[in-house]
């Protein structure tokens, strides 16, 4: 993987300011300071975001190492478009409880989705989840 | 090597990547290494409503292990070619 063009490489993502999607849904945001080759990354000045629906909040979590396997992918967040016009931020407290209430809607429409299927006769299925392909 | 091969001869072509967390990502493929991750230039996510946190990121690197799908135009692929590939290569690991 040295020095052959054409190959993906996290070295040029060092120090640039980027988005990671870990395989549990969560989105950090960080400046990447450190990569291996199992995409093992340390980032710097961490802020975990939380989105709901049009809105998100932000939660300041400093230095964070994340374990290759975890991450689904990075982003390399365009500076100009950051603030973007149809995101709103809002406060923690209040996006935490709107995650919150998303969560309890969820669970209810797959209680629902789980009677139906088995009022069908039908055996519920159980996707496996975002964590542990 | 031979997937890590085809890809390489797709740099710079538009595909799609569906992914194991049902995200799709359109993109030009930008390189790829011998893992399979991809880097995307000029990315589009297929349903933008449902992951907003994708609006404002222009490039990506894709962990190749979470990949499920990558969706190619077919004149992009020429598979009289991976086949004569695929039956070197197996032809390859079976003298090892």
């Amino acid at each position: 993987m040295n020095y052959l063009p054409g190959t993906a490489s996290l070295v040029e993502e060092i120090d640039k300011k980027l988005l990671v999607v870990l395989r549990d849904g969560r989105t950090l945001i960080g400046y990447l300071r450190s990569i291996d080759q199992f995409a093992n990354l340390v980032l710097h000045r961490t802020i975990e975001r939380i989105h709901v629906g049009k809105k998100y909040g932000d939660i300041p979590r400093g230095i964070f190492v994340v374990r290759g396997e975890n991450v689904v992918l990075l982003g390399e967040i365009d500076l100009e478009n950051e603030n973007n016009p149809q995101l709103e931020e809002v406060p923690i407290d209040d996006i935490l409880e709107m995650q919150r209430e998303e969560q309890i809607q969820k669970q209810q429409e797959e209680e629902r989705k789980k009677k139906s299927m088995l009022e069908r006769g039908l055996q519920p299925h159980s996707e496996l989840h975002d964590d542990l392909f | 090597m031979l997937f890590y091969s085809f890809f390489k001869s797709l740099v710079g072509k538009d595909v799609v990547v569906e992914l194991k967390n049902d995200l799709s990502i359109c993109g030009t493929l930008h390189s790829v290494d011998q893992f399979l991750n991809i880097k995307f230039t000029d990315i589009t996510v297929t349903d933008p409503d449902k992951y907003p946190h994708m609006l404002s990121v222009k490039n990506c690197f894709i962990r190749g292990s979470v990949v499920r799908y990558v969706q190619l135009p077919a004149d992009e692929c020429d598979t009289q070619l991976l086949q004569d590939a695929a039956r070197k290569e197996a032809a390859q690991n079976r003298q090892r």
